[in-house]
Protein backbone atom coordinates (compact mmCIF):
# COMPACT_ATOMS: atom_id res chain seq x y z
CA UNK A 1 0.00 0.00 0.00
CA UNK A 2 1.62 3.04 -0.85
CA UNK A 3 1.10 6.50 0.82
CA UNK A 4 -2.05 7.82 0.50
CA UNK A 5 -2.46 11.35 -1.26
CA UNK A 6 -3.43 13.13 2.15
CA UNK A 7 0.07 12.55 3.81
CA UNK A 8 1.57 13.87 1.10
CA UNK A 9 -0.68 16.86 0.75
CA UNK A 10 -0.95 17.15 4.62
CA UNK A 11 2.94 17.50 4.94
CA UNK A 12 2.90 19.72 1.75
CA UNK A 13 0.47 22.57 3.00
CA UNK A 14 1.43 22.23 6.74
CA UNK A 15 5.52 21.17 6.55
CA UNK A 16 6.33 20.20 10.04
CA UNK A 17 3.85 21.71 12.12
CA UNK A 18 1.77 18.51 11.60
CA UNK A 19 3.47 15.28 12.42
CA UNK A 20 2.42 12.22 10.83
CA UNK A 21 2.57 9.79 13.93
CA UNK A 22 2.62 6.39 11.24
CA UNK A 23 -0.12 3.71 10.48
CA UNK A 24 -2.09 2.08 12.76
CA UNK A 25 -4.85 -0.78 12.56
CA UNK A 26 -5.86 0.82 9.07
CA UNK A 27 -5.78 4.86 10.13
CA UNK A 28 -3.11 7.34 9.60
CA UNK A 29 -2.23 9.32 12.62
CA UNK A 30 -1.43 13.13 12.69
CA UNK A 31 -0.63 15.08 15.13
CA UNK A 32 -1.36 18.77 15.11
CA UNK A 33 -0.76 21.41 18.24
CA UNK A 34 -4.10 23.39 19.00
CA UNK A 35 -3.13 26.35 16.91
CA UNK A 36 -3.43 24.65 13.24
CA UNK A 37 -5.82 22.07 14.21
CA UNK A 38 -8.62 24.25 13.05
CA UNK A 39 -7.07 25.24 9.88
CA UNK A 40 -5.87 21.55 9.17
CA UNK A 41 -9.39 20.55 9.67
CA UNK A 42 -11.26 23.15 6.98
CA UNK A 43 -7.96 22.62 4.44
CA UNK A 44 -8.98 18.31 4.49
CA UNK A 45 -12.74 19.47 4.16
CA UNK A 46 -12.44 21.76 1.48
CA UNK A 47 -9.54 20.46 -0.78
CA UNK A 48 -11.19 18.92 -3.77
CA UNK A 49 -9.03 16.18 -3.83
CA UNK A 50 -9.11 14.96 -0.35
CA UNK A 51 -13.19 16.08 0.92
CA UNK A 52 -12.73 14.37 4.15
CA UNK A 53 -16.56 16.14 4.74
CA UNK A 54 -17.89 13.60 7.83
CA UNK A 55 -16.54 14.25 10.72
CA UNK A 56 -16.97 10.82 12.67
CA UNK A 57 -16.39 11.91 16.46
CA UNK A 58 -14.27 14.20 19.09
CA UNK A 59 -13.22 12.56 22.14
CA UNK A 60 -11.07 13.63 24.88
CA UNK A 61 -8.28 11.59 26.50
CA UNK A 62 -6.75 12.15 30.14
CA UNK A 63 -2.97 10.90 29.98
CA UNK A 64 -2.60 11.90 33.78
CA UNK A 65 0.15 11.86 35.05
CA UNK A 66 1.86 12.10 31.75
CA UNK A 67 2.56 15.96 30.25
CA UNK A 68 0.79 16.93 27.88
CA UNK A 69 -1.94 15.20 30.24
CA UNK A 70 -5.22 15.93 27.60
CA UNK A 71 -5.56 14.44 24.15
CA UNK A 72 -8.58 15.81 21.70
CA UNK A 73 -8.61 13.20 18.82
CA UNK A 74 -10.25 14.02 16.06
CA UNK A 75 -12.10 11.09 13.36
CA UNK A 76 -12.39 12.10 10.21
CA UNK A 77 -13.88 10.30 6.72
CA UNK A 78 -14.40 11.47 3.14
CA UNK A 79 -17.73 10.06 2.07
CA UNK A 80 -16.71 10.60 -1.50
CA UNK A 81 -13.47 8.53 -1.34
CA UNK A 82 -14.06 6.11 1.66
CA UNK A 83 -10.80 7.32 3.77
CA UNK A 84 -10.60 7.68 7.10
CA UNK A 85 -7.74 9.44 9.38
CA UNK A 86 -7.17 10.62 12.64
CA UNK A 87 -6.06 13.93 13.92
CA UNK A 88 -4.61 14.42 17.49
CA UNK A 89 -3.95 17.47 18.96
CA UNK A 90 -2.15 17.49 22.60
CA UNK A 91 -2.96 20.21 24.96
CA UNK A 92 -1.96 21.14 28.29
CA UNK A 93 -3.32 21.43 31.47
CA UNK A 94 -5.74 23.88 31.26
CA UNK A 95 -6.66 22.32 27.98
CA UNK A 96 -7.92 24.79 25.61
CA UNK A 97 -8.46 24.35 21.87
CA UNK A 98 -10.01 25.97 18.91
CA UNK A 99 -13.48 25.06 18.26
CA UNK A 100 -14.48 23.56 15.08
CA UNK A 101 -18.11 24.15 15.04
CA UNK A 102 -17.33 26.50 11.87
CA UNK A 103 -15.88 23.78 10.08
CA UNK A 104 -18.54 21.12 10.97
CA UNK A 105 -21.57 21.42 12.81
CA UNK A 106 -21.85 18.46 14.31
CA UNK A 107 -18.80 18.98 15.92
CA UNK A 108 -21.10 21.15 18.49
CA UNK A 109 -22.15 18.60 21.02
CA UNK A 110 -18.88 16.51 20.44
CA UNK A 111 -16.91 19.10 22.25
CA UNK A 112 -19.68 19.88 24.29
CA UNK A 113 -19.64 16.08 25.59
CA UNK A 114 -15.50 16.27 25.99
CA UNK A 115 -15.62 19.68 27.91
CA UNK A 116 -18.21 17.88 30.10
CA UNK A 117 -16.25 14.77 30.97
CA UNK A 118 -13.08 16.33 30.66
CA UNK A 119 -13.00 20.18 31.00
CA UNK A 120 -11.48 20.74 27.64
CA UNK A 121 -12.65 23.95 26.64
CA UNK A 122 -13.09 24.68 22.95
CA UNK A 123 -12.25 28.26 22.05
CA UNK A 124 -15.16 29.81 20.06
CA UNK A 125 -17.45 27.14 20.91
CA UNK A 126 -21.09 29.30 20.47
CA UNK A 127 -22.99 27.03 23.20
CA UNK A 128 -20.14 25.14 25.39
CA UNK A 129 -22.56 24.12 28.33
CA UNK A 130 -22.89 20.79 30.32
CA UNK A 131 -24.39 18.23 28.08
CA UNK A 132 -24.64 15.04 30.33
CA UNK A 133 -24.23 16.19 33.74
CA UNK A 134 -26.36 18.99 35.22
CA UNK A 135 -24.92 22.22 35.69
CA UNK A 136 -24.38 22.97 39.26
CA UNK A 137 -22.36 19.60 39.03
CA UNK A 138 -18.48 19.90 40.14
CA UNK A 139 -15.29 18.41 38.19
CA UNK A 140 -15.17 16.71 34.95
CA UNK A 141 -15.80 12.50 35.60
CA UNK A 142 -14.05 11.58 32.90
CA UNK A 143 -10.60 12.36 34.11
CA UNK A 144 -8.41 9.78 35.49
CA UNK A 145 -8.20 11.80 39.29
CA UNK A 146 -12.20 11.38 39.53
CA UNK A 147 -13.14 8.36 41.56
CA UNK A 148 -15.05 6.14 39.77
CA UNK A 149 -17.79 5.88 42.33
CA UNK A 150 -17.96 9.81 42.34
CA UNK A 151 -17.57 11.86 45.53
CA UNK A 152 -19.78 11.34 48.82
CA UNK A 153 -22.80 13.98 49.47
CA UNK A 154 -26.26 14.05 50.03
CA UNK A 155 -27.14 11.36 46.90
CA UNK A 156 -24.49 9.59 46.91
CA UNK A 157 -23.54 7.94 49.91
CA UNK A 158 -20.77 5.26 48.67
CA UNK A 159 -18.71 8.12 47.01
CA UNK A 160 -15.39 8.81 48.13
CA UNK A 161 -14.59 11.26 50.66
CA UNK A 162 -13.82 14.54 49.95
CA UNK A 163 -9.91 15.09 50.93
CA UNK A 164 -9.25 18.79 51.21
CA UNK A 165 -6.88 18.93 48.25
CA UNK A 166 -9.54 17.32 46.03
CA UNK A 167 -12.08 19.65 46.82
CA UNK A 168 -10.02 22.60 46.99
CA UNK A 169 -9.11 21.92 43.31
CA UNK A 170 -12.68 21.13 42.27
CA UNK A 171 -13.81 24.82 44.26
CA UNK A 172 -11.07 26.83 42.61
CA UNK A 173 -12.14 24.97 39.52
CA UNK A 174 -15.55 26.41 39.31
CA UNK A 175 -14.26 29.92 39.71
CA UNK A 176 -11.90 29.85 36.90
CA UNK A 177 -10.83 27.41 34.33
CA UNK A 178 -7.21 27.88 34.98
CA UNK A 179 -6.85 25.98 37.90
CA UNK A 180 -4.47 22.26 37.64
CA UNK A 181 -6.84 20.03 39.41
CA UNK A 182 -5.00 16.82 38.71
CA UNK A 183 -1.87 17.92 39.75
CA UNK A 184 -2.08 18.51 43.36
CA UNK A 185 -3.55 14.91 44.56
CA UNK B 1 -45.09 17.09 33.80
CA UNK B 2 -45.23 19.89 31.66
CA UNK B 3 -44.18 23.60 32.83
CA UNK B 4 -45.19 26.72 30.97
CA UNK B 5 -43.37 29.44 31.67
CA UNK B 6 -44.71 32.64 29.88
CA UNK B 7 -42.16 34.90 28.65
CA UNK B 8 -43.61 37.89 27.18
CA UNK B 9 -47.29 38.69 26.22
CA UNK B 10 -47.50 40.51 23.23
CA UNK B 11 -50.58 42.09 22.15
CA UNK B 12 -50.83 42.40 18.35
CA UNK B 13 -53.90 44.06 16.05
CA UNK B 14 -55.98 40.85 15.66
CA UNK B 15 -55.85 38.94 18.90
CA UNK B 16 -51.91 38.38 18.98
CA UNK B 17 -49.91 35.27 20.31
CA UNK B 18 -48.19 34.53 23.63
CA UNK B 19 -44.47 33.49 23.60
CA UNK B 20 -44.07 30.59 26.12
CA UNK B 21 -40.96 28.41 27.01
CA UNK B 22 -42.67 24.86 27.00
CA UNK B 23 -40.84 21.90 28.42
CA UNK B 24 -41.72 18.67 26.66
CA UNK B 25 -40.27 15.87 28.50
CA UNK B 26 -38.45 14.49 30.28
CA UNK B 27 -41.50 11.80 30.99
CA UNK B 28 -43.27 12.29 27.52
CA UNK B 29 -44.31 9.77 25.33
CA UNK B 30 -43.40 11.33 22.41
CA UNK B 31 -39.60 11.99 23.50
CA UNK B 32 -39.46 8.07 22.98
CA UNK B 33 -37.32 7.96 26.53
CA UNK B 34 -36.49 10.45 28.56
CA UNK B 35 -35.34 13.51 26.66
CA UNK B 36 -36.28 16.89 27.51
CA UNK B 37 -36.58 19.32 25.07
CA UNK B 38 -37.19 23.37 25.80
CA UNK B 39 -39.40 24.89 23.29
CA UNK B 40 -39.36 28.46 22.68
CA UNK B 41 -42.93 28.67 20.81
CA UNK B 42 -44.66 31.37 19.39
CA UNK B 43 -48.60 30.34 20.00
CA UNK B 44 -48.05 26.80 17.92
CA UNK B 45 -44.75 28.13 15.85
CA UNK B 46 -41.40 26.64 17.51
CA UNK B 47 -39.04 29.27 17.70
CA UNK B 48 -35.59 27.44 19.16
CA UNK B 49 -35.37 23.95 19.64
CA UNK B 50 -33.17 23.23 22.73
CA UNK B 51 -32.91 19.22 23.91
CA UNK B 52 -31.88 18.58 27.26
CA UNK B 53 -29.94 15.11 27.72
CA UNK B 54 -28.35 13.64 30.24
CA UNK B 55 -30.92 11.78 32.47
CA UNK B 56 -30.02 8.03 31.02
CA UNK B 57 -26.20 9.07 31.87
CA UNK B 58 -24.74 5.95 33.25
CA UNK B 59 -21.12 6.80 32.44
CA UNK B 60 -20.40 3.62 30.25
CA UNK B 61 -17.18 4.63 29.38
CA UNK B 62 -16.05 5.48 32.39
CA UNK B 63 -17.05 2.03 34.18
CA UNK B 64 -15.75 0.61 30.91
CA UNK B 65 -11.62 1.82 32.01
CA UNK B 66 -12.60 -0.27 35.34
CA UNK B 67 -13.82 -3.86 33.49
CA UNK B 68 -12.13 -6.33 31.56
CA UNK B 69 -12.75 -6.95 28.18
CA UNK B 70 -15.38 -9.01 28.74
CA UNK B 71 -17.07 -7.11 31.52
CA UNK B 72 -17.65 -4.62 28.99
CA UNK B 73 -19.64 -6.76 27.01
CA UNK B 74 -23.10 -6.78 28.89
CA UNK B 75 -22.19 -2.46 29.12
CA UNK B 76 -22.81 -2.51 25.27
CA UNK B 77 -26.15 -4.00 25.41
CA UNK B 78 -27.31 -1.34 27.42
CA UNK B 79 -26.46 0.97 24.85
CA UNK B 80 -28.96 0.73 22.18
CA UNK B 81 -31.47 -2.11 23.91
CA UNK B 82 -33.09 -2.01 20.72
CA UNK B 83 -30.53 -3.96 19.10
CA UNK B 84 -28.04 -5.09 21.43
CA UNK B 85 -26.47 -7.61 18.92
CA UNK B 86 -25.01 -5.18 16.81
CA UNK B 87 -23.52 -3.13 19.65
CA UNK B 88 -21.55 -6.69 21.28
CA UNK B 89 -20.56 -7.31 17.50
CA UNK B 90 -18.97 -3.39 16.76
CA UNK B 91 -17.39 -3.68 20.37
CA UNK B 92 -15.56 -7.36 20.31
CA UNK B 93 -14.61 -6.51 16.58
CA UNK B 94 -12.59 -3.52 17.78
CA UNK B 95 -10.90 -5.44 20.28
CA UNK B 96 -10.42 -8.37 17.74
CA UNK B 97 -8.76 -6.22 15.62
CA UNK B 98 -6.54 -4.70 18.46
CA UNK B 99 -5.53 -8.63 19.13
CA UNK B 100 -4.70 -9.34 15.80
CA UNK B 101 -7.08 -11.88 15.54
CA UNK B 102 -10.31 -12.95 13.64
CA UNK B 103 -13.74 -14.37 14.77
CA UNK B 104 -14.06 -18.27 12.85
CA UNK B 105 -16.45 -18.28 9.99
CA UNK B 106 -19.80 -19.61 11.22
CA UNK B 107 -19.31 -17.45 14.05
CA UNK B 108 -19.40 -14.52 11.66
CA UNK B 109 -22.42 -15.41 9.92
CA UNK B 110 -24.21 -15.55 13.02
CA UNK B 111 -23.11 -12.19 14.31
CA UNK B 112 -24.02 -10.65 10.97
CA UNK B 113 -27.50 -13.07 10.57
CA UNK B 114 -28.04 -11.84 14.41
CA UNK B 115 -27.44 -8.19 13.90
CA UNK B 116 -29.51 -8.03 11.00
CA UNK B 117 -32.60 -9.59 13.32
CA UNK B 118 -31.79 -6.99 15.75
CA UNK B 119 -32.00 -4.30 13.07
CA UNK B 120 -35.29 -5.70 11.53
CA UNK B 121 -36.41 -5.29 15.54
CA UNK B 122 -35.24 -1.44 15.73
CA UNK B 123 -37.07 -1.27 13.00
CA UNK B 124 -39.68 -2.62 13.62
CA UNK B 125 -40.39 -0.42 16.41
CA UNK B 126 -39.87 2.51 14.91
CA UNK B 127 -41.67 1.84 11.80
CA UNK B 128 -44.85 1.46 14.11
CA UNK B 129 -43.57 4.53 16.79
CA UNK B 130 -43.68 6.97 13.76
CA UNK B 131 -46.94 6.98 13.06
CA UNK B 132 -48.54 6.78 16.50
CA UNK B 133 -46.72 9.94 17.02
CA UNK B 134 -48.74 11.55 14.59
CA UNK B 135 -51.73 9.66 15.42
CA UNK B 136 -52.29 6.52 13.45
CA UNK B 137 -52.21 4.03 16.43
CA UNK B 138 -52.75 0.78 14.71
CA UNK B 139 -49.16 -0.09 12.61
CA UNK B 140 -47.47 -0.24 16.24
CA UNK B 141 -49.57 -3.07 17.52
CA UNK B 142 -48.76 -4.91 14.63
CA UNK B 143 -45.19 -4.49 14.61
CA UNK B 144 -45.01 -5.24 17.83
CA UNK B 145 -46.36 -8.64 16.96
CA UNK B 146 -43.63 -9.42 14.63
CA UNK B 147 -40.79 -8.05 16.55
CA UNK B 148 -42.54 -10.63 19.24
CA UNK B 149 -41.22 -13.18 17.22
CA UNK B 150 -37.52 -11.82 16.66
CA UNK B 151 -37.56 -11.60 20.12
CA UNK B 152 -38.45 -15.48 20.00
CA UNK B 153 -36.00 -16.09 17.80
CA UNK B 154 -32.99 -14.34 20.00
CA UNK B 155 -34.40 -15.82 23.12
CA UNK B 156 -33.85 -19.19 21.69
CA UNK B 157 -30.03 -18.47 20.41
CA UNK B 158 -29.35 -17.16 23.66
CA UNK B 159 -31.50 -17.47 26.55
CA UNK B 160 -32.61 -13.58 26.81
CA UNK B 161 -34.52 -11.54 24.62
CA UNK B 162 -33.40 -8.06 24.61
CA UNK B 163 -29.89 -8.01 26.41
CA UNK B 164 -28.60 -10.84 24.50
CA UNK B 165 -24.24 -10.39 25.32
CA UNK B 166 -24.29 -13.04 22.71
CA UNK B 167 -20.71 -12.11 21.20
CA UNK B 168 -17.19 -13.19 22.45
CA UNK B 169 -13.99 -11.58 21.66
CA UNK B 170 -13.12 -14.24 19.17
CA UNK B 171 -16.31 -15.68 18.17
CA UNK B 172 -19.66 -15.71 19.74
CA UNK B 173 -21.17 -17.32 23.00
CA UNK B 174 -22.72 -20.76 21.79
CA UNK B 175 -23.76 -22.46 18.81
CA UNK B 176 -27.40 -21.93 16.82
CA UNK B 177 -29.76 -24.14 18.88
CA UNK B 178 -31.42 -27.33 17.27
CA UNK B 179 -34.34 -26.43 15.40
CA UNK B 180 -32.98 -22.92 15.00
CA UNK B 181 -32.89 -22.86 10.98
CA UNK B 182 -36.76 -24.03 11.03
CA UNK B 183 -37.98 -21.32 12.97
CA UNK B 184 -36.48 -18.72 11.60
CA UNK B 185 -37.28 -19.83 8.25
CA UNK B 186 -40.86 -19.25 8.75
CA UNK B 187 -39.88 -15.78 10.16
CA UNK B 188 -38.33 -15.18 6.65
CA UNK B 189 -41.13 -16.59 4.86
CA UNK B 190 -43.97 -14.37 6.42
CA UNK B 191 -41.80 -11.40 7.25
CA UNK B 192 -42.29 -9.76 3.85
CA UNK B 193 -45.60 -10.08 3.34
CA UNK B 194 -46.01 -8.24 7.18
CA UNK B 195 -43.85 -5.65 5.57
CA UNK B 196 -46.10 -5.07 2.99
CA UNK B 197 -49.03 -5.14 5.25
CA UNK B 198 -47.61 -2.34 7.84
CA UNK B 199 -47.07 -0.20 4.29
CA UNK B 200 -50.47 -0.90 2.85
CA UNK B 201 -51.96 0.24 6.52
CA UNK B 202 -50.66 3.70 6.52
CA UNK B 203 -48.20 4.80 3.16
CA UNK B 204 -51.06 6.17 1.24
CA UNK B 205 -52.97 7.93 4.33
CA UNK B 206 -53.39 11.09 4.03
CA UNK B 207 -53.33 12.42 7.97
CA UNK B 208 -49.88 10.43 8.10
CA UNK B 209 -48.73 11.65 4.49
CA UNK B 210 -49.52 15.28 5.64
CA UNK B 211 -48.33 14.69 8.74
CA UNK B 212 -44.65 13.58 7.32
CA UNK B 213 -44.54 14.39 3.65
CA UNK B 214 -42.06 17.52 3.63
CA UNK B 215 -42.18 17.56 6.78
CA UNK B 216 -38.49 18.45 8.82
CA UNK B 217 -36.53 18.18 5.37
CA UNK B 218 -32.43 17.53 6.11
CA UNK B 219 -30.65 18.21 2.57
CA UNK B 220 -28.10 15.81 1.95
CA UNK B 221 -25.34 18.56 2.39
CA UNK B 222 -26.85 19.48 6.14
CA UNK B 223 -27.19 15.51 6.65
CA UNK B 224 -23.38 15.27 6.08
CA UNK B 225 -22.43 18.41 8.14
CA UNK B 226 -24.93 17.73 11.00
CA UNK B 227 -22.88 14.19 11.05
CA UNK B 228 -26.23 12.39 10.19
CA UNK B 229 -25.29 8.44 9.42
CA UNK B 230 -27.41 5.28 8.16
CA UNK B 231 -30.93 5.62 7.40
CA UNK B 232 -31.34 9.33 8.46
CA UNK B 233 -28.59 9.81 6.10
CA UNK B 234 -29.74 7.69 3.38
CA UNK B 235 -33.17 9.45 3.23
CA UNK B 236 -31.64 12.47 2.79
CA UNK B 237 -29.91 11.13 -0.49
CA UNK B 238 -26.31 10.37 0.55
CA UNK B 239 -25.32 6.96 -0.69
CA UNK B 240 -23.16 5.95 2.19
CA UNK B 241 -23.40 2.12 3.65
CA UNK B 242 -20.83 1.01 5.83
CA UNK B 243 -21.47 -2.48 5.55
CA UNK B 244 -20.93 -2.06 1.70
CA UNK B 245 -18.30 0.34 1.68
CA UNK B 246 -16.08 -0.82 3.80
CA UNK B 247 -17.03 -4.26 4.69
CA UNK B 248 -16.71 -6.15 7.96
CA UNK B 249 -16.69 -9.45 8.99
CA UNK B 250 -18.63 -11.36 6.22
CA UNK B 251 -20.60 -8.43 4.56
CA UNK B 252 -18.40 -8.49 1.21
CA UNK B 253 -19.90 -11.92 0.29
CA UNK B 254 -23.66 -10.89 0.83
CA UNK B 255 -26.06 -9.72 -1.80
CA UNK B 256 -27.83 -6.78 -0.29
CA UNK B 257 -28.96 -3.28 -1.78
CA UNK B 258 -28.31 -0.32 -0.08
CA UNK B 259 -31.67 1.94 0.67
CA UNK B 260 -30.97 6.01 -1.20
CA UNK B 261 -34.37 8.09 -0.92
CA UNK B 262 -34.44 11.74 -1.78
CA UNK B 263 -36.63 13.56 -0.22
CA UNK B 264 -35.03 13.80 3.06
CA UNK B 265 -38.39 14.21 4.87
CA UNK B 266 -39.90 12.14 7.85
CA UNK B 267 -41.73 10.31 5.23
CA UNK B 268 -38.95 9.19 3.58
CA UNK B 269 -36.62 8.37 6.97
CA UNK B 270 -39.72 5.87 7.83
CA UNK B 271 -40.00 4.32 4.38
CA UNK B 272 -35.82 3.78 4.13
CA UNK B 273 -36.16 1.57 7.22
CA UNK B 274 -39.06 -0.17 5.77
CA UNK B 275 -37.17 -0.73 3.13
CA UNK B 276 -33.88 -2.11 4.83
CA UNK B 277 -36.35 -4.27 7.14
CA UNK B 278 -36.67 -5.96 3.16
CA UNK B 279 -33.06 -6.32 2.41
CA UNK B 280 -32.63 -7.49 6.31
CA UNK B 281 -34.65 -10.25 5.21
CA UNK B 282 -32.90 -11.03 2.24
CA UNK B 283 -29.10 -11.01 4.11
CA UNK B 284 -30.72 -13.46 7.17
CA UNK B 285 -31.78 -15.44 4.74
CA UNK B 286 -28.45 -15.63 2.52
CA UNK B 287 -26.41 -16.01 6.55
CA UNK B 288 -28.83 -19.30 7.08
CA UNK B 289 -28.08 -20.58 3.33
CA UNK B 290 -24.35 -19.87 3.52
CA UNK B 291 -23.27 -20.40 6.95
CA UNK B 292 -20.41 -23.22 7.02
CA UNK B 293 -20.25 -25.94 9.65
CA UNK B 294 -17.00 -25.57 12.22
CA UNK B 295 -15.92 -24.16 15.23
CA UNK B 296 -18.02 -21.12 16.62
CA UNK B 297 -15.04 -19.67 19.20
CA UNK B 298 -11.73 -18.78 17.77
CA UNK B 299 -9.29 -20.94 18.96
CA UNK B 300 -7.27 -18.63 21.11
CA UNK B 301 -6.43 -20.06 24.48
CA UNK B 302 -5.00 -16.91 26.11
CA UNK B 303 -8.61 -14.72 24.78
CA UNK B 304 -11.29 -17.36 24.32
CA UNK B 305 -13.47 -19.57 27.01
CA UNK B 306 -13.33 -23.04 26.88
CA UNK B 307 -15.86 -24.62 24.21
CA UNK B 308 -16.32 -27.59 26.22
CA UNK B 309 -18.63 -27.86 28.83
CA UNK B 310 -18.33 -31.50 29.79
CA UNK B 311 -14.69 -30.61 30.11
CA UNK B 312 -15.32 -27.87 32.27
CA UNK B 313 -16.32 -30.35 35.08
CA UNK B 314 -13.76 -32.54 35.40
CA UNK B 315 -10.83 -30.83 34.11
CA UNK B 316 -9.11 -29.00 36.12
CA UNK B 317 -6.80 -27.44 33.62
CA UNK B 318 -9.70 -26.05 31.70
CA UNK B 319 -11.40 -25.15 35.20
CA UNK B 320 -8.84 -22.95 35.92
CA UNK B 321 -8.60 -21.61 32.16
CA UNK B 322 -12.07 -20.38 32.64
CA UNK B 323 -11.59 -18.71 36.21
CA UNK B 324 -8.57 -17.24 35.40
CA UNK B 325 -10.54 -15.58 31.80
CA UNK B 326 -13.51 -14.54 33.75
CA UNK B 327 -11.70 -13.17 36.89
CA UNK B 328 -8.22 -11.59 35.13
CA UNK B 329 -9.34 -11.59 31.60
CA UNK B 330 -7.10 -11.39 29.19
CA UNK B 331 -4.44 -8.55 28.26
CA UNK B 332 -4.66 -6.61 25.05
CA UNK B 333 -1.68 -5.28 23.41
CA UNK B 334 -1.07 -1.65 23.20
CA UNK B 335 -2.18 0.24 20.58
CA UNK B 336 -5.10 2.32 19.47
CA UNK B 337 -8.06 1.32 17.40
CA UNK B 338 -11.34 3.27 15.80
CA UNK B 339 -13.67 0.29 14.19
CA UNK B 340 -17.41 1.23 13.23
CA UNK B 341 -19.96 -1.03 11.64
CA UNK B 342 -23.10 0.19 10.49
CA UNK B 343 -25.69 -0.48 13.37
CA UNK B 344 -29.39 0.29 12.33
CA UNK B 345 -29.57 3.84 14.06
CA UNK B 346 -25.95 4.59 12.05
CA UNK B 347 -22.05 4.63 11.77
CA UNK B 348 -21.46 2.86 15.37
CA UNK B 349 -17.76 3.51 16.08
CA UNK B 350 -15.84 2.18 19.31
CA UNK B 351 -12.16 4.01 20.09
CA UNK B 352 -10.42 2.09 22.61
CA UNK B 353 -6.93 2.90 23.83
CA UNK B 354 -5.14 -0.14 25.47
CA UNK B 355 -2.26 0.27 27.56
CA UNK B 356 -1.68 -3.46 27.05
CA UNK B 357 -3.36 -4.03 30.35
CA UNK B 358 -6.82 -6.02 30.94
CA UNK B 359 -8.84 -2.75 30.90
CA UNK B 360 -8.94 -0.70 28.02
CA UNK B 361 -7.35 2.88 29.21
CA UNK B 362 -9.89 4.29 27.26
CA UNK B 363 -12.92 3.21 25.54
CA UNK B 364 -15.16 6.10 23.49
CA UNK B 365 -18.50 5.09 21.96
CA UNK B 366 -19.77 7.11 19.00
CA UNK B 367 -23.39 6.84 19.59
CA UNK B 368 -25.12 7.10 16.26
CA UNK B 369 -28.19 8.04 18.21
CA UNK B 370 -26.37 10.93 19.65
CA UNK B 371 -25.15 12.77 16.66
CA UNK B 372 -28.33 11.97 15.29
CA UNK B 373 -30.36 14.43 17.73
CA UNK B 374 -28.52 17.33 16.59
CA UNK B 375 -30.64 16.99 13.79
CA UNK B 376 -33.65 18.38 15.97
CA UNK B 377 -31.74 22.06 15.14
CA UNK B 378 -31.00 22.07 11.30
CA UNK B 379 -33.94 20.30 9.94
CA UNK B 380 -35.68 23.37 7.45
CA UNK B 381 -39.64 23.52 7.77
CA UNK B 382 -40.12 21.75 10.70
CA UNK B 383 -42.66 25.00 12.15
CA UNK B 384 -45.05 23.59 14.55
CA UNK B 385 -44.86 21.54 17.14
CA UNK B 386 -46.31 19.15 16.02
CA UNK B 387 -43.89 18.73 13.23
CA UNK B 388 -40.81 18.67 16.10
CA UNK B 389 -43.07 15.24 17.41
CA UNK B 390 -42.70 14.40 13.94
CA UNK B 391 -39.33 15.17 13.48
CA UNK B 392 -37.88 13.26 16.86
CA UNK B 393 -39.87 10.31 16.00
CA UNK B 394 -38.43 9.67 12.76
CA UNK B 395 -34.49 10.31 13.58
CA UNK B 396 -35.50 7.67 15.87
CA UNK B 397 -33.30 8.38 18.92
CA UNK B 398 -32.59 5.72 21.53
CA UNK B 399 -31.73 8.12 24.89
CA UNK B 400 -30.23 5.28 26.53
CA UNK B 401 -27.64 5.61 23.86
CA UNK B 402 -27.65 8.96 23.27
CA UNK B 403 -26.66 9.66 26.98
CA UNK B 404 -24.12 6.58 27.54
Amino acid sequence: MGVPLYCTKIAKRFGREVEHEGHSHGMHVFAAPPSVVVDLCRFLKDDPELRFNFLSDICGVDRYPQTPRFEVVYHLYSIPLKWRLRIKCRVDDPPRVSSVVGVWKTANWHEREAYDMYGIVFDGHPDLRRIYMWEEFEGYPMRKDFPLRGYKDTYNPFGEEKTETSSSSLSDDQDNNSSQPGEKR
Amino acid sequence: MTDVTVLNEVEKDGGGTQEILLNLGPQHPSTHGVLRLVLELKGEYVARTDPHIGYLHRGTEKLAEDFTYTQIIPLTDRLDYLCPPSTNQAFVIAVEKLLGIEAPERAQYIRVMMTELSRISGHLLIVGALPMDVGAMTVMLYTMREREMVMDLLEMICGARMHTSFCRVGGVREDLPEGFAERIREFCDIFPQRISDYERLVARNRVFLQRTRGIAVITPEDAIDLGLSGPNLRASGVDWDIRRDCPYEIYDRLDFNVIVMEGGDCYDRWKCRIDEMRESTRIIEQCMRDMPEGPFLADEPTVSFPVDKELLKCSMETQIHHFELSAYGFKVPAGEIYSCVEAPKGELGFYIISDGSEKPFRMKVRAPSFVNLQALQGASNMDYLADVVAMLGSIDPVLAEVDK
